[in-house]
């Protein structure tokens, strides 16, 4: 069946509230108007107002409640309407929720998903990418779907999972993507990178909506006779170390590639990884292709100047490539 | 408090001036022009232009969405904002920001608008405490909605502000609404200014659709705050009358309550009212309509001619350098 990521998120909620009954859902506008993207739509109708609670204004309490309901034995999935109104719950899920288990063995099984990313005109408070807040937060999975497959597969790993799990829906693929889906039960686990093209020139790391740029940039390079490999990461935190290794042992040179600002981004990470552990493999230096360190401005020419594409990584490819 | 009658036509010119900015945005948003997302001050002119107006020159405000009427009364144009609408270089956001948020002026006193709600809140505390350290006799004014009355920042705000006594005064406009979230899911009481006895301040409730009646008790509000005898939380009552945004068609709004609210313009009861009293002449009015109208296509002509940014300005002021 061919559906549309945000339909994709959409069947994994409804699926795994009909598969267990202690998954609820809570958040800003979720039930009767269906959440700012629609992707609680009709839920309230098929669950009910105890499985489907619209909150007051309230990040706090939305994500401090949802990690005591989980230590009561619940999975609530707790939907923040914009991830860049995760800032205002940071102390529930950076301080409760990150370092119960490790404190005191309290598990904390939840789920925040939170529609992040820009592109879509929206400014400084609701574009943003806080991916590398939480990552640098132990304790707490940090997950990054790119597909339709992923988004469905992944979230049904989330609400599995024991852990607190931070799934960033990107906001730009919502209704830009579709693909074929199988109807029945699967999950992506999390720790598994996806080749989503293969390549032995030069490796191009992304996540989110930035996989689709980079794999149009692989294609516009290889008209150039550049044969890149493009990885999806899929999950952060866990890292699937592995197969960034050994796709960076084997082309010598890689191109990271995020949507949120340079400094201290998810780039870092990777670019340390590779320097620590493939550094004897590299023929080149790894290149970062990021949004510059500013808010996401909302005028069209900032924000495409802003915003990372298919352009820039070509162009920092090309450069990469004729080391 | 009885107001000149210079002020009366002043106020009544700056509500048509809103509502007709406010339409025209309306407009530019269904043309194409208006990009992301764009908010609406219909229904809220009353509350917006009568706290401003009870503002003395060098107290300061912090307007949210719904308070274009208080930007306008403290002397951001129509051209700067519908530059801001649209992106433009000449916005007071540069582009950078988009709609009313982060149109802010400190040389107006007025501070621009953080999406987090109610962020506004804290800021506007923080700035009648650099009165209340100086003990200047000035006063800040800030608007939150019955939404964001239910985030942690309006308590913490609000028993800061008590504690300190401090200069501030806070308007909770509640227009039945946050998004789809009508009050009665908000919170469990009647009147949002009931809390303020939970504070050990003075709450009260007005019709926010009564100029007059919100400048009254904002005056007395801003006067009690300024002779150092700390905060009041008023609760101006109206309603939301499009959608949330321009996105939304708000189909869970019902029908009548909003027939129901029509009737309680507060545009055109204040027009009744002045028309009642001799004030207005169907001349002036008119006068005061083309005015309005020639200041509305102006700002239009003006915006749509201004620049877009460049690109590489993205990168410019993250830090202060100046
Ligand atoms: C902290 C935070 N959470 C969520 C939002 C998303 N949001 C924007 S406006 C809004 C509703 C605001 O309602 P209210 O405070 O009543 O103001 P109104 O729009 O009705 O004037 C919501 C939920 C936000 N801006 N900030
Ligand atoms: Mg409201």
């Amino acid at each position: 069946m061919e559906v549309t990521y945000l339909e994709a998120i959409h069947q994994a909620l409804e699926e795994e509230m009909h598969r267990d009954e202690r998954v609820f859902l809570l958040g800003e506008d979720i039930g009767v108007y269906g959440g700012a993207f629609k992707v609680t739509q009709g839920l309230l109708e098929t669950f009910g107002p105890r499985r489907v609670i619209d909150t007051p204004m309230c990040e706090i309490a939305i994500v401090g409640s949802a990690i005591g309901s989980a230590m009561m034995g619940m999975r609530p999935v707790a939907e923040i309407q914009f991830a860049d109104f995760m800032a205002c719950a940071f102390d529930q899920i950076v301080n409760v929720a990150g370092t119960s288990f490790y404190r005191w063995r309290a598990a904390v099984p939840i789920v925040i998903r939170a529609p992040s990313g820009g592109g879509v005109r929206a400014g400084p408070f609701h574009s943003q990418n806080p991916e590398a807040w939480f990552c640098h937060a132990p304790g707490l999975r940090v997950v990054v779907p790119a597909t339709a497959y992923d988004a469905k597969g992944l979230l049904k790993s989330a609400i599995r999972d024991p852990n607190p799990v931070i799934f960033l829906e990107n906001k730009y693929l919502y209704r830009r993507i579709k693909e074929d889906i199988p109807t029945d039960d699967y999950v992506v686990p999390f720790g598994q990178a996806a080749v989503r093209r293969k390549g032995s020139d030069l490796s191009l790391l992304a996540y989110g909506a930035m996989v689709h740029e980079a794999l149009a940039a692989a294609e516009v390079l290889e008209q150039e006779g550049i044969d890149a490999e493009v990885l999806d990461l899929r999950t952060l935190v866990p890292l699937d170390e592995e197969t960034v290794l050994a796709s960076a042992r084997k082309t010598g040179k890689v191109v990271i590639t995020h949507e949120a600002s340079r400094t201290a981004g998810f780039g870092a990470e990777l670019a340390a990884l590779i320097a620590e552990r493939a550094f004897d493999y590299l023929d080149g230096p790894v290149l970062r292709v990021t949004a510059p360190d500013t808010p996401v401005p909302y005028s069209p020419p900032l924000e495409d100047f802003f915003r990372p594409d298919a352009a820039k990584i070509a162009e920092a490819a090309r450069r990469l490539a004729a080391y | 408090m009885t107001l000149p009658n210079e002020d009366l036509l002043q106020i009544y010119e700056y509500m048509l001036l809103t509502r007709a900015v406010d339409d025209r945005i309306d407009l530019l948003f269904k043309q194409g022009k208006i990009e992301g997302v764009s908010f609406s001050s219909l229904g809220h002119e009353a509350i917006a232009v009568g706290a401003a107006w009870a503002l003395g020159p060098d107290d300061v405000v912090a307007p949210l969405h719904r308070d274009l009427g208080a930007y306008l009364v403290r002397g951001i144009t129509p051209r700067q904002v519908l530059a801001q609408f649209l992106g433009r270089r000449t916005a007071l956001s540069r582009g950078r920001d988009g709609n009313t948020h982060g149109m802010g002026d400190l040389n107006l006193g007025i501070l621009g608008y953080v999406s987090p709600l109610p962020d506004q809140l804290p800021l506007t505390l923080g700035a009648a405490m650099a009165f209340w350290v100086r003990q200047e006799p000035r006063v800040a004014l800030a608007f939150f909605g019955d939404g964001s009355s239910s985030e942690g920042a309006a308590h913490e705000t609000l028993n800061l502000a008590s504690v300190l006594k401090a200069p501030a005064v806070f308007i909770c406009e509640n227009n039945q609404f946050a998004y789809s979230t009508p009050t009665k899911k908000q919170f469990a009481i009647e009147n949002l200014a009931d809390r303020a006895a939970g504070y050990g301040i003075p709450g009260v409730v007005v019709d926010g659709n009564d100029v007059l009646a919100v400048y009254d008790v904002v005056h007395k509000a801003v006067e009690r705050a300024r002779r150092g005898e700390g905060p009041t939380l008023i609760e101006a009552k109206t309603m939301r009358m499009r959608g949330h945004a321009a996105h939304d068609d708000a189909f869970y709004v019902p029908q009548e309550l909003l027939a129901a609210w029509r009737e309680k313009d507060p545009i055109r009861r204040f027009e009744a009212a002045l028309r009642q009293q001799g004030l207005l002449s169907d001349e002036l009015a008119e006068e005061i309509a083309s005015r309005v109208a020639a200041a509305v296509d102006d700002a239009t002509t003006f915006a749509e001619k201004s620049p877009f940014p460049e690109g590489r300005e993205a990168l410019e002021g993250v830090f202060c350098d100046v």
